[in-house]
């Protein structure tokens, strides 16, 4: 098994949102800040990171007929495990949270990854696999609040405190002081234009790459024919 | 053993009997931990209600458990919770929580009234408003749910308790005015209710009686 394929995947290659469009709901949802996506992707990065070991676990003793209902059983078990711990013991991270957390069982990422990764492969693999898929929806998460957040309301990664602790109070910025405010890029709206914009810019550095690494080829080996 | 479990795996007993006992271990495992959890939560959300509570009522104003001591009035608009802040025993304020439907669902608020029915404060609990036109009303985002603070029904005059655009004295948002429209109507009904039922609200000794009377 390639690691470093599979981080590759994860973070780029594959990227959830960026390439396999997937979990587009809770991308658009919440990123109306950079701080909430940085939020819901850590909370959906541990819980990627769970099912995956849980799953590839157990996965000799899975039917494949009956699979969708028990990787959807083992999930929202975890996910609401996570809730209850967090509300119980780490309130004020919760109040933050608390919202995104109920999100993470519906989102077809993760098992898309119990289905097609986690199900075939072993544990430590599929403990990576998790990991970089979910570390890959953070950064595409905070890409999306922060270009949001940028152009809304000027400010980047604002009460970022709440979530990590008042020692990271050192990340918010007041980048156009001033600003009055761009009110499409906070609602609805601007989490479709972040997307597709980041999208595009996306396909032109892959694009690029390719057409680099397609005439590195033809140098290296010239056509004869 | 593993070849086995592959055979075994297809069968239709095998696959009744697993989804079986995942639904049930998980259902073990979710009852367990509801029962660690649930005290802890339970703490937690108390801790929460008391510390919003007390945001509306000046510190050291009393000094019982603010979130247990509670009475339900009838108002035409549906019951209406209130929390009483004693001191040594004597109630000195009480705080309503009231939850007008603003332009995007309900606005949950409290408001905190001194025996002479002047308001002490007014906070949003929790709203759904327009980011960036409305969520003024956050203390984090605007000072104007400060401008309730010392005002009753008759300062300023009942008709007054509007917002500017309806010939009242409160500021509206540009391009909102729908939601303080909302809290300000929300106030000054809270405000009458108070007047009616004070008699009730600043009995000492009635905690369970009254309670028990409005159901």
């Amino acid at each position: 098994m390639n690691y470093l394929q599979i981080t590759r995947d994860g973070l780029w290659d594959k990227n959830v949102v960026f390439t396999q469009m997937l979990a587009l709901c809770p991308a658009l949802a919440v990123t109306s800040t950079a701080t909430n996506g940085l939020g819901m992707g850590l909370a959906t990065t541990a819980v990627l990171l769970g099912a995956n070991v849980l799953i590839a676990a157990l996965r000799h003793l899975i039917s494949p007929d009956v699979r969708i209902p028990v990787f959807i059983v083992l999930i929202a078990t975890l996910v609401t495990l996570v809730d209850m711990a967090l509300n119980a013991w780490l309130h004020e991270l919760y109040k933050v949270l608390g919202l995104f957390i109920a999100l993470i069982v519906v989102n077809c990422a993760i098992l898309g990854r119990a289905e097609s990764f986690a199900s075939k492969n072993p544990v430590a693999a599929s403990a990576l696999d998790g990991l970089m898929m979910g570390l890959g929806f953070t950064l595409a998460l905070i890409a999306i609040g922060g270009t949001r957040e940028i152009l809304g309301s000027g400010t980047l990664f604002k009460d970022a405190h709440l979530l990590l602790g008042e020692a990271f109070s050192f990340l918010e910025l007041t980048l156009i002081p001033g600003y009055k405010g761009f009110l499409l890029m906070i609602l609805p709206p601007g989490g479709f234009l972040a997307v597709g914009f980041l999208l595009a810019v996306k396909r032109i550095i892959d694009q690029r790459s390719a057409r680099r690494a397609q005439e590195a080829a033809s140098v290296a080996a010239p056509v004869t024919a | 053993m593993k070849l086995k479990i592959s055979e075994l795996r297809d069968t239709l007993g095998y696959q009744i009997a697993l989804l079986g006992v995942v639904a049930l271990l998980a259902s073990l495992l979710l009852t367990q931990a509801s029962i660690l959890t649930r005290a802890d939560i339970a703490a937690a959300e108390a801790r929460d209600l008391q510390v919003s509570l007390a945001q509306v009522l000046p510190e050291g104003s009393f000094d019982n458990a603010l979130a247990e001591d509670t009475l339900l009035l009838d108002s035409p608009q549906g019951q209406v919770k209130v929390f009483r802040a004693r001191l040594k025993g004597k109630v000195t304020a009480v705080v309503m929580k009231l939850s007008p439907i603003g332009y995007a669902g309900p606005i949950d608020l409290v408001v905190g009234m001194d025996a002479d029915g002047k308001v002490l404060g007014v906070r949003v609990l929790k709203h759904k408003e327009t980011p960036g036109l409305a969520d003024q009303i956050e203390t984090s985002k605007g000072r104007w749910i400060f401008s309730f603070d010392g005002k009753s029904l008759n300062d300023p005059s009942p008709k007054d308790w509007a917002v500017k655009k309806d010939g009242g004295v409160f500021d509206q948002f540009t391009g909102a005015t729908i939601t303080p429209r909302a809290i300000v109507g929300a106030l000054k009904r809270g405000l009458e209710l108070f007047t009616k039922e004070h008699e009730r609200l600043f009995d000492s000794a009635a905690t369970q009686r009254a309670e028990g009377d409005t159901k």
